[in-house]
């Protein structure tokens, strides 16, 4: 067994493994393990989904989703105008007035059940538009996006008709209609963290999906049709960015629920000061993931490719800036550097496929200028090698050793699966670096020891703290960030209190 | 034998756990209900306020990691103090013409008020907190934890009960604070400064300006040291300034609609909760 000086003197023993590198490829190739999508049906044309139907747009104007993984185009859907966005919106206030509100809380939470099983008998194939749409891999999609989707419906539908419990000794009673923008990274899982607790605690919604992954929603539009889900009760406008702040602009909207970048996220927030909307802002992240030097090595590595790559790194609360113990740090970036080479980047649809395509055009160009900025402000840039795919937006995994707390690539959001890599020193240290930057969503700790894990955990300002884990989530769990990362929870029963207003208690 | 001259006392602010007077060296008169000049209380200007941010800011780990069961003794303090010195509060109030009975009346209330809240420090971590059931095989808990610096726009409505209604909730949670107390009635705050002092507060945690409220508004809700605000001050074009400067550093700002704070709908843990955030923490369970 080879061991490692620890800092203290003594010897530590790291795994019996630690000495090899992982090295698949010479011992087999990989055969191509592509996921059919003959059966998938793709209309050509899709208009906003508002009570209850797919209308054509008011002003007629269309836009194109395309495959990031090979540039072609999927279909083409609405852009929403304001004309489309008010229709939406009275839609939703008349079934929320006249159907939603009036149903008993526990038929509203049966149509969210339904829901939720509808989406598991159509996995697959929603799996796959989501993959064909937004360039992740199907494996990600397949076993992470959808079943966690059909989890979130689940879990709420419960919520329905228990409110009561979720808030001691007060009467929650629904907003009315929300407002909800969501990103393009996780489009149905995100759909799914946004309409399922609304519609728990009695609202009803008009959903904006992202103008480069509308698809899945369109096809969740179709699921709740065939749910029964009352018309007006959830409707869905497609379009890009102007589309949103129509929304948000909306007069007779109750709340806004938003996700996406911080600086959106400030924009939604001064547009609607000094109204009464409610909002919650689900923001950027510059996500610390602190190595200490007892840490499992070989898992820790595991944990951050997982924290860095997973879904080509286009996750707000990615492990983006990676803090080592100075003792174990040459060791973990040499295995870092090994691991890394074994990661498949190609065709999502192949389900051997570690990291898919960037999700645009703008996006890959965006993880590109960040690419010259680190290299510009003198860190050493690494990148595996091994092919690219001739067509699509490819980024290889990258990291950057010998960069400063103050450089741009440590202080901003890339979303991208683009690394930094700092050292130090004693916990302390490691805790000021990670807090030191204006995000505070999620960050990870390793260590084996577990009075270092809470003492860390609790001097992080960030919403959510992966202990010797990364990237695991739960509809049971609260998510949300500190800071500019922005402020309200989704899941867990916090996720209800944004969506509720609450009577005053009678006390004696 | 000559008639005794009064003391007046000079009102100062209460910023980082002592009593300095504003940067500006001006001051403004506060008046009784019969217009007659009854002190001069400091004018304070964006210096004052940069000065008690950064006063709550370097307080705000210390007071945060205090444990909840010494933060509500600190609480519970107060309200000693507090009763302590009743009459010198009923007398200040009843200055700015409030009746005899009714500023008793409103310092009991704020003791109580006090009590409530001095209770809460170790219950509302088990009341909004939760362990979370995780469909896979990890252990998993949200906690409550402070938002930061809050600033407070205290309104002019009960000087004394609604300072303590707003300031009371927020460091119950652990956060730090800067009061800009009530424009027109401004010298209950500056002596609950005192109280505040006596009563094993750290120094920084609570910290009082008079003044201006539009002096001092803009480079409150704008400084990115602060990270909340809880304002009491009806006023649509206010409000709408103090919800377009949180969109700076996305501020959580909370308006309180009551004018009434011998309601009790101003105690609540749900005010409490407005400045919380909710850290869930994931643990892989295993062998």
């Amino acid at each position: 067994m080879k061991t490692e000086p620890g800092s203290n003197g003594s010897a530590k023993p790291t795994s019996p493994n630690s000495d090899l590198k992982l090295d698949f490829a010479s011992f087999w190739e990989y055969s191509d393990a592509p996921q059919s999508s003959d059966f998938v049906e793709l209309k050509e044309e899709y208009g906003h989904f508002i009570d209850g139907a797919f209308v054509k747009p008011e002003k007629g104007r269309m836009m194109t989703t395309v495959n990031p993984a090979n540039e072609k185009e999927l279909a083409r859907f609405a852009e929403g105008t304001s004309e489309d966005v008010d229709k939406a919106v009275k839609a939703a206030r008349k079934a929320y007035e006249k159907v939603w509100s009036k149903l008993s809380a526990r038929e509203r939470g049966k149509y969210l059940f339904r829901v939720a099983r509808m989406i598991q008998e159509k996995s697959r194939e929603l799996a796959v538009i989501e993959t064909m749409d937004g360039g992740k891999p199907i494996r990600e999609s397949r076993d992470v996006d959808v079943p966690l989707a059909a989890a979130y419906f689940f879990y709420y539908a419960g919520w329905a008709d228990k409110l009561e419990y979720a808030f001691p000794g007060r009467n929650p009673q629904p907003l009315g209609v929300c407002g909800q923008i969501i990103p393009w990274n996780f489009p149905l899982l995100m759909l799914a963290w946004k309409i399922a607790p609304a519609l728990a605690a009695g609202n009803t919604v008009v959903l904006k999906p992202a103008e480069t992954t509308p698809l899945t929603a369109l096809m969740f539009a179709e699921i709740c049709n065939v749910a029964g889900v009352p018309p007006g009760v959830i409707n869905i406008v497609t379009g890009a960015g102007q589309t949103g702040s129509t929304l948000v602009d909306h007069p007779d909207i109750d709340k806004i629920a938003f996700t996406g970048s911080t600086e959106v996220g400030k924009i939604i927030q001064k547009a609607v000061s000094g109204t009464d909307k409610k909002y919650t802002l689900e923001l950027g992240g510059k996500g610390p993931n602190i190595i200490f030097e007892d840490a499992p090595v070989d898992q820790a590595v595991e944990g951050i490719i997982n924290a860095i790559f997973f879904n080509q790194g286009h996750v707000c609360c990615a492990g983006s800036r990676l803090l080592v113990q100075e003792g174990i740090a040459d060791q973990l970036i040499s295995k870092l550097k090994d691991r890394m080479d074994t990661l498949i980047v190609g065709d999502p649809l192949d389900k051997n496929t570690d990291i898919g395509a960037i999700n645009s055009k703008a996006q890959l160009q965006k993880i590109k200028n960040y690419l010259e900025i680190g290299v510009k402000e003198g860190a050493a840039m690494y990148q595996s090698d091994g092919p690219l795919p001739e067509n699509g937006y490819y980024c290889r995994p990258t990291i950057f050793t010998g960069v400063g707390q103050s450089n741009r690539i440590v202080q901003e959001e890339i979303f991208g699966p683009v690394l930094t890599i700092q050292t130090f020193r004693t916990p302390q240290e490691a805790v000021e670096k990670a807090n030191n930057t204006p995000f505070g969503l999620a960050g990870g700790i390793w260590s084996d020891k577990g009075s270092k894990i809470f003492n860390i955990s609790r001097e992080i300002r960030n919403g959510v703290v992966w202990a010797n884990t990364y990237n695991k989530f739960d509809p049971t769990s609260p998510f949300g960030g500190y800071k500019e990362s922005g402020m309200g929870r989704e899941g867990g029963l916090h996720g209800l209190y944004p969506y509720v207003k609450l009577s005053q208690p009678v006390r004696s | 034998m000559s008639q005794r001259v009064d003391v007046l006392k000079t009102y100062k602010t209460y910023v980082g756990g002592s009593f300095p007077r504003s940067e500006s060296e001006q001051t403004y008169q506060i008046k009784d209900s019969s217009d007659k000049v009854i002190a001069n209380a400091c004018r304070c200007t964006r210096k004052d306020v940069r000065d008690a941010v950064g006063a709550a800011a370097s307080s705000f780990n210390g007071w945060k990691t205090r444990s909840a069961y010494n933060r509500g003794q600190i609480l519970y303090r107060i309200a000693e103090m507090l009763e302590g010195r009743k009459e010198q509060f009923v007398g200040e109030l009843s200055r700015k013409g409030m009746k005899q009975a009714e500023a008793e009346f409103e310092v009991q209330l704020t003791v109580d008020r006090l009590i409530y809240y001095a209770g809460w420090t170790d219950k509302y971590p088990q009341v909004f907190g939760s362990v979370n059931p995780v469909a896979s095989a990890h252990f998993n808990f949200s906690v409550p934890e402070p938002t930061g610096v809050i600033g407070i726009i205290s309104p002019d409505e009960d000087p004394l009960l609604s300072l303590v209604s707003l300031v009371a909730p927020v460091i119950a949670g652990g956060n730090t604070c800067v009061v800009l107390s009530s424009e027109t009635n401004p010298l209950p705050a500056v002596t609950f400064g005192e109280v505040f002092h006596s009563s094993d507060v750290p120094g920084g945690v609570v910290n009082i300006l008079t003044g201006f409220r539009n002096e001092m508004t803009q480079s409150l809700s704008s400084h990115k040291s602060v990270h909340g605000i809880l304002n009491a001050v009806e006023d649509s074009d206010y409000r709408k300034l103090i919800d377009e400067n949180a969109s700076i550093n996305v501020k959580r700002v909370h308006h309180v609609e009551t004018e009434n704070y011998t309601d009790s709908v101003i105690e609540s843990p749900y005010l409490l909760l407005e400045f919380q955030e909710i850290k869930t923490t994931w643990h892989p369970a295993g062998n």
